[in-house]
């Protein structure tokens, strides 16, 4: 065989050594009467819901992310109106020279007022509210992130001329929730990672009964001239059979599951929460769940029966 | 395909058999098989003939001894080869060991099939097959419904089916009629003139003069006793000319 017929063979050599393709009637199928696919439905279900949830908080923190990089907000601490109007003039001078600033606004006193409202109320003696000095705040975006460093260089450079200037990054406001967001995105790869450990383990268990099961059958094979691999190509079909149709199962229920989730999650109009949809690409590796479950279930099946072939003469 | 030294295609050397810590069953075991020669293997229940036989056909590894087949060293091949080896011998089993959810057609097939033979290729001569031994009607039945008999005749079209170099059948008429005894014995002897190398075990002492110039191996208490000298003396010349 030349180098390019082997080539061209290539992917069908690939496809007859996985699917046991002509080695079917070797041993007895089992097909799907065992508990074997509906194992797998569950495995796949519960992987999906938490590979889908990891999706969407990874989703949360990236959109706000990018809806707050670059972000900085100046408060003007200070307690006269007039030094505060001053300040605030003077530092909104001083950001627009630089550089790499993108947009620029002192927030209205109106939205400040409705910021406050939870803690201060709204039908509050206008004395008593125009004595509690309230910052002015000065939201400015720039073109990058902004780092620690440089949140110290913006407050070196306004303090020259509004002393009373406090400089915060957006950003930092919500590095708790995101620690909090990164430990459920953990836990959700963990339980990922369980279980398709627990998938390979339930698989390995299963071709372990089932050759036990067809020993005598295998026995026989192997004195007319049977390989290991021929024996193993008919157990992983066997097995990549009942873990497509019950991936399969399983990835129709979590979608179902995760679409009554989602639904449930927009009606509370939560931005951040809102912020989690998955995208088309999410959807597309929600697909490869049973996918990788298969291929996970024929690997594991081949492995375990070479193993326990190769204990037989 | 290895060359076999002088044509010889089982060389047993010194070779002994025990199973766990019992005593052996099978003890210094020397002969050489030829190509086209026909053995009968004899002896009493519980003399060896069936350990010997695994031996054979590559089913057991030996305690101890060396065990060449077609010239290879069967001992420290390595296990990858073993199919190999193990489709270039025939075995009838004494419990005929049959796939039971194959058809009798499945049963005869499964070598060919085994050796990845193409489907269309197997229809003729599995359907000649189980015609020679009389089971066309039966074809399509699964070994539980067939006969002591009919299951001991789909062993035999399996085992001879992809016409091994060596045939090794384990009391191959223990479970048929005098006549079909005799017509598988010709099925034999014709494999053997097609230079097919035949070990029969049986106790029956009335088939060793069914097939004339047969070699008797004669096992008691595993030992090997050589009554017609055949082991001392192979049937070289005899051997080549059928296999010519």
């Amino acid at each position: 065989m030349s180098a390019a017929e082997s080539l061209a063979s290539a992917p069908t050599r690939f496809i007859r050594a996985f699917s046991g393709k002509g080695e079917k009637d070797l041993v007895p199928q089992t097909r799907l009467s065992g508990p074997m696919p509906w194992v797998i439905a569950i495995m796949v279900a519960l992987t999906v819901i938490a590979l889908g949830a990891g999706l969407a908080l990874r989703n949360t923190v990236v959109s706000a992310e990018a809806e707050l990089k670059g972000g900085v907000t100046v408060q003007i601490v200070e307690p006269r109106g007039d030094k505060r109007d001053e300040q605030v003039q003077a530092a909104l001078a001083r950001l627009r020279t630089m550089p790499d600033i993108v947009t620029l606004r002192p927030v209205p006193d109106d939205e400040v007022d409705a910021l406050i409202e939870p803690w201060l109320g709204t039908e509050l003696d206008r004395g008593v509210a125009s004595a509690v000095p309230v910052p002015a705040l000065i939201d400015a975006r720039f073109e990058n992130a902004i780092s620690e460093e440089r949140i110290a260089g913006l407050q070196t450079a306004l303090a020259k001329v509004a002393p009373s200037a406090r400089v915060d990054a957006q950003s930092g406001w919500l590095e708790p929730v995101y620690d909090a967001i990164a430990s459920l995105q953990l836990l959700a790869m963990a339980l990922v990672l369980l279980l398709a450990f627990a998938l390979a383990a339930a698989v390995l268990l299963a071709a372990r009964n089932a050759l036990g099961t067809n020993r005598e059958t295998i026995e026989i094979v192997h004195l007319l001239g049977g390989t290991d691999t021929q024996i193993a190509r008919v157990f992983q079909r066997s097995i990549g059979v009942d873990a497509a149709t019950g991936g399969l199962v399983g990835l129709v229920l979590a979608i179902v599951v995760i679409l009554f989730l989602g639904g449930r999650f927009s009606d509370l109009g939560a931005g951040l929460v809102n912020n989690g949809a998955l995208d088309w690409l999410d959807w597309v590796l929600l697909a490869l769940v049973p996918v990788a479950a298969t291929l996970l279930a024929m690997l594991t099946a081949r492995f375990t029966v070479l193993h326990a072939l190769r204990k037989m003469l | 395909m290895t060359q076999a030294p002088d044509g010889e295609i089982v060389h047993f050397n010194n070779v002994g058999l025990r199973y766990g810590t019992d005593r052996e069953v099978l003890s210094d075991l020397s002969f050489t098989l030829y190509p086209g020669s026909f053995y009968f293997l004899t002896g009493a229940s519980g003399a060896g003939k069936t350990s010997l036989l695994k031996l054979l056909y590559l089913a057991q590894r030996p305690s101890r001894g060396m065990i060449r087949m077609f010239g290879s060293d069967a001992i420290t091949m390595p296990r990858a080869r073993l199919p190999a080896l193990r489709r270039r011998i025939g075995v009838v089993f004494q419990d005929f060991r049959l796939v039971p959810h194959l058809s009798a057609y499945d049963n005869v097939a499964l070598p060919l099939r085994v050796s990845g033979a193409a489907e269309k290729d197997l229809v003729k001569p599995v359907s000649d097959m189980l015609d020679w031994v009389g089971l066309t009607d039966r074809m399509q039945a699964r070994p539980a419904t067939l006969s002591g008999g009919e299951q001991q005749r789909v062993a035999i079209a399996r085992a001879v089916i992809a016409r091994p170099q060596i045939l090794v059948a384990d009391e191959p008429t223990g479970n048929v009629d005098p006549d079909m005894a005799v017509k598988l014995l010709r099925l034999f002897e014709a494999l053997n003139g097609l230079g097919t190398t035949v070990v029969v075990a049986t106790h029956d002492v009335h088939l060793l003069k069914k097939v004339p110039d047969s070699l008797i191996m004669r096992l008691d208490k595993g030992r090997l006793s050589d009554p017609t000298g055949a082991l001392r003396f192979p049937p070289k010349r005899r051997a080549r000319q059928r296999v010519q």
